[in-house]
């Protein structure tokens, strides 16, 4: 009982300064929301959920301060793609470094401008809900709270082009909460992109419907600040034959926790989620997957991938639990990382719960150094050791890198990887 | 070319002397061999010469026309023209063929002041010389040495030397695992590199690849120095008597 008063006690420091928007269509989820909320109180050390990943610094009161990182020469990722452009800086919609939001095939509208009625409020905050069990995820509930800014997107046809939300990040005591509401209607195609260090701290929620034979892909980057914070939460509700497929590169950030929370409720879908997370020194990187097959003849991927350096924290807990009934499930699930140096940790809980008696589960973790005889290998052929080691590194990157629709968008996040290479090389 | 000196050689990790001073002189153009009983040190001196880690050495020198092997980093041994094909070629998951060889010679190249080849020339000239040692597109695209064949591994083994162009080849048991085709294969692959400016050191057990690769000079190595050296008859010597008669003759 301490415990839970404690998490009750945080949760009020912490919302102590925040207003529940009490007016349009959001507000009386939002309520529901603050109820939940109030139940579960904030996460803490010892929960087992976050038994590899500290949530203090997430849900103190004050956010702990990040100064913005400042580009030089070098273009931000995705500048080259052909894109409609949504710009939050600190958080808040920025409407001229934006695209006009009209699309063919797609509606977009703002959180914050959204008015008394409107589809999302069948959506928003409902994948959310379904998300707290079987294991309580509060900062996403207060996400659902509190957030006053985000978009609405609705895919009716194929995207004429992706979506990509920007997020800016000036102030070095920027605190956001951003939520996003995703409908890809029967049918629909829509790609996401996502880029940017958004705040000092961030908490951005992503729930993504995706109706029969929907397709729905995201590409996110997570920026170049050193000191920023992020806590992100994507919920995922699949119908039949449905497509979902999402990769995440993240560099730098002194810590990061992305969750992938997955439904498929109708046959025949496919949901493919996979990250690649390169640390150097006080790095700590934390991707949290529960999948839940309830339908016939899904696949469900997970591929992370993490390079680790100078005593970088790495941390992944995956989950596929299969109900009776889901059958000629295909679930597939890797963590590996590479550890450059014995300072740096990997720390790993797969898991596999499985109700239905004819499926294919496999999870597979590991963790390790450099294969010396590879790095010899490479140098006895004249590769100097600095460029066999980062050929080797993109090597061991290439299975989650695979994971990417579309060769310039990979061939995108390729480039920022060999950049992240070169300027850690040595160090 | 190669003038090894009174090379000593030791495990970094244990007190163990593998190499007890060998000496070994090859001119331009020539093919040595060397042969000798397992645990002799022959596949250490390989090792050695192209600077893998794991081994100190104690005494002795190393230099390639001139040029002192031993305090080079393996890469600045390569750019140097040394070149080892390796007993076992090392698997690397997640590296294409053709990237590897590419991304070697091209590295090679930058070393030596030289410009990179441009995709369409280096596709050229690899076409060419894959096509001569049977090794089609699909071995190319596929991460290097994955899935390959012991045959499989030894051709691509002499592929990237025919790319690189070494002047002083070492080639580490070539012939294990190979069947009576493949070592055909890749004698006729390392006999249309031999060259007046290129020399080779053939390291191996049995006599049988030497009538493929015919050497002038035969060198018996036991206990970590050349006991004996001479012509091509001296490996027919070894094939009907074994190592036993000549051993016993040296000490």
């Amino acid at each position: 009982m301490a415990q839970l008063q404690a998490k009750q006690d945080a949760l009020s420091a912490r919302i102590a300064g925040l207003d529940l928007p009490k007016s349009g269509w959001s507000a009386p989820l939002r309520a529901e929301a603050l109820t939940r909320l109030s139940a579960m109180g904030l996460p803490g050390k010892r929960d087992e959920y976050w038994r590899y990943t500290d949530p203090t610094s997430l849900t103190v009161a004050e956010a702990p301060a990040a100064a913005p990182f400042t580009y030089s020469d070098e273009k931000m990722v995705f500048t080259d793609i052909d894109r409609l452009r949504i710009v939050f800086v600190d958080g808040v919609f920025d409407a001229a470094q934006s695209d006009d939001l009209a699309l063919a095939g797609v509606e977009i509208s703002l959180l914050a401008e959204a008015g008394d009625i409107h589809w999302a409020s069948d959506l928003y905050g409902v994948l959310e809900a379904r998300g707290q069990t079987p294991v309580q995820r509060p900062l996403a509930t207060l996400n659902t709270a509190f957030a006053t800014q985000g978009v609405l997107i609705r895919a009716t046809g194929k995207a004429a082009k992706p979506v990509s939300l920007i997020y800016l990040h000036k102030s070095e005591a920027s605190d956001v909460i951003l939520h996003h509401c995703i409908k890809v209607e029967a049918g629909a195609e829509l790609t996401v992109l996502e880029n940017g260090p958004a705040a000092a701290r961030f908490n951005k929620v992503m729930e993504v419907e995706i109706a029969e034979g929907g397709r729905f892909h995201h590409i996110r980057t997570q920026g170049r600040d050193h000191e920023r914070r992020a806590a992100t939460h994507i919920f995922a509700r699949l119908a039949a034959n449905a497509l979902f497929k999402s990769f995440t590169l993240t560099a730098n950030g002194r810590l990061t926790r992305n969750e992938a929370i997955i439904e498929f409720t109708g046959d025949d879908a496919v949901a493919h989620v996979a990250g690649a997370a390169v640390g150097d020194r006080d790095f700590h990187h934390d991707d949290t997957v529960f999948i839940t097959h309830d339908a016939e003849r899904c696949e469900s991927r997970q591929v992370f991938k993490k390079v680790l350096k100078n005593g970088a924290v790495g941390v992944f807990q995956g989950k596929i639990l299969v109900k009776a009934g889901a059958q000629k499930t295909d679930g597939y699930q890797i963590s590996q990382s590479l550890l450059l140096d014995d300072d740096s940790q990997f720390l790993a809980k797969p898991e596999l719960e499985i109700y239905a008696d004819d499926v294919v589960c496999s999870h597979g973790s590991t963790s390790g150094a450099i294969d010396e005889a590879a790095l010899f290998y490479l140098r006895s052929r004249g590769v100097p050791e600095r460029a066999a080691q980062s050929l080797l590194v993109l090597a061991f990157l290439a299975e989650a890198i695979a994971e990417i629709e579309g060769e310039t968008l990979a061939e995108d996040i390729r480039v920022r990887m060999e950049n992240w290479l070169t300027r850690h090389e040595g160090k | 070319m190669l003038e090894i000196k009174n090379l000593h050689v030791k495990l970094e990790e244990e007190d163990k002397v593998i190499l007890k001073g060998v000496d070994l002189k090859i001119g331009a153009g020539e093919v040595h061999a060397i042969m000798g009983p397992n645990g002799s040190g022959k596949s250490t001196l390989s090792y050695v010469l192209s600077g893998k880690a794991g081994y100190e050495v104690t005494d002795g020198s190393a230099a390639l026309e001139g040029e002192e092997l031993l305090e080079m980093e393996p890469e600045e041994r390569a750019a140097a023209g040394l070149f080892l094909a390796f007993q076992y070629p090392v698997e690397i998951p997640g590296v294409g063929n053709m990237t590897f060889l590419r991304t070697a010679v091209n590295a090679q190249r930058k070393a030596r002041g030289e410009e990179e080849l441009s995709a369409g020339d280096f596709l050229k000239v690899v076409r060419e010389k894959a096509k001569a040692l049977k090794i089609d597109a699909d071995m190319m695209k596929r991460p290097v040495n994955v899935g390959f064949s012991g045959g499989e591994k030894k051709r691509n083994e002499i592929l990237q030397m025919a790319m690189l162009e070494p002047k002083m080849c070492i080639l580490d048991e070539t012939d294990s695992g190979l069947d009576v085709d493949a070592m055909k294969l890749v004698s006729e692959g390392v006999n249309a590199l031999r060259d007046a400016g290129r020399s080779f050191l053939v390291i191996t057990h049995y006599q049988r690849l030497l009538d493929h690769i015919k050497p002038d000079v035969v060198h018996i190595m036991a206990d970590g120095r050349i006991v004996k050296t001479g012509g091509p008859e001296l490996a027919l010597e070894v094939e009907q008597n074994g190592y036993a008669d000549i051993l016993a003759e040296v000490v």
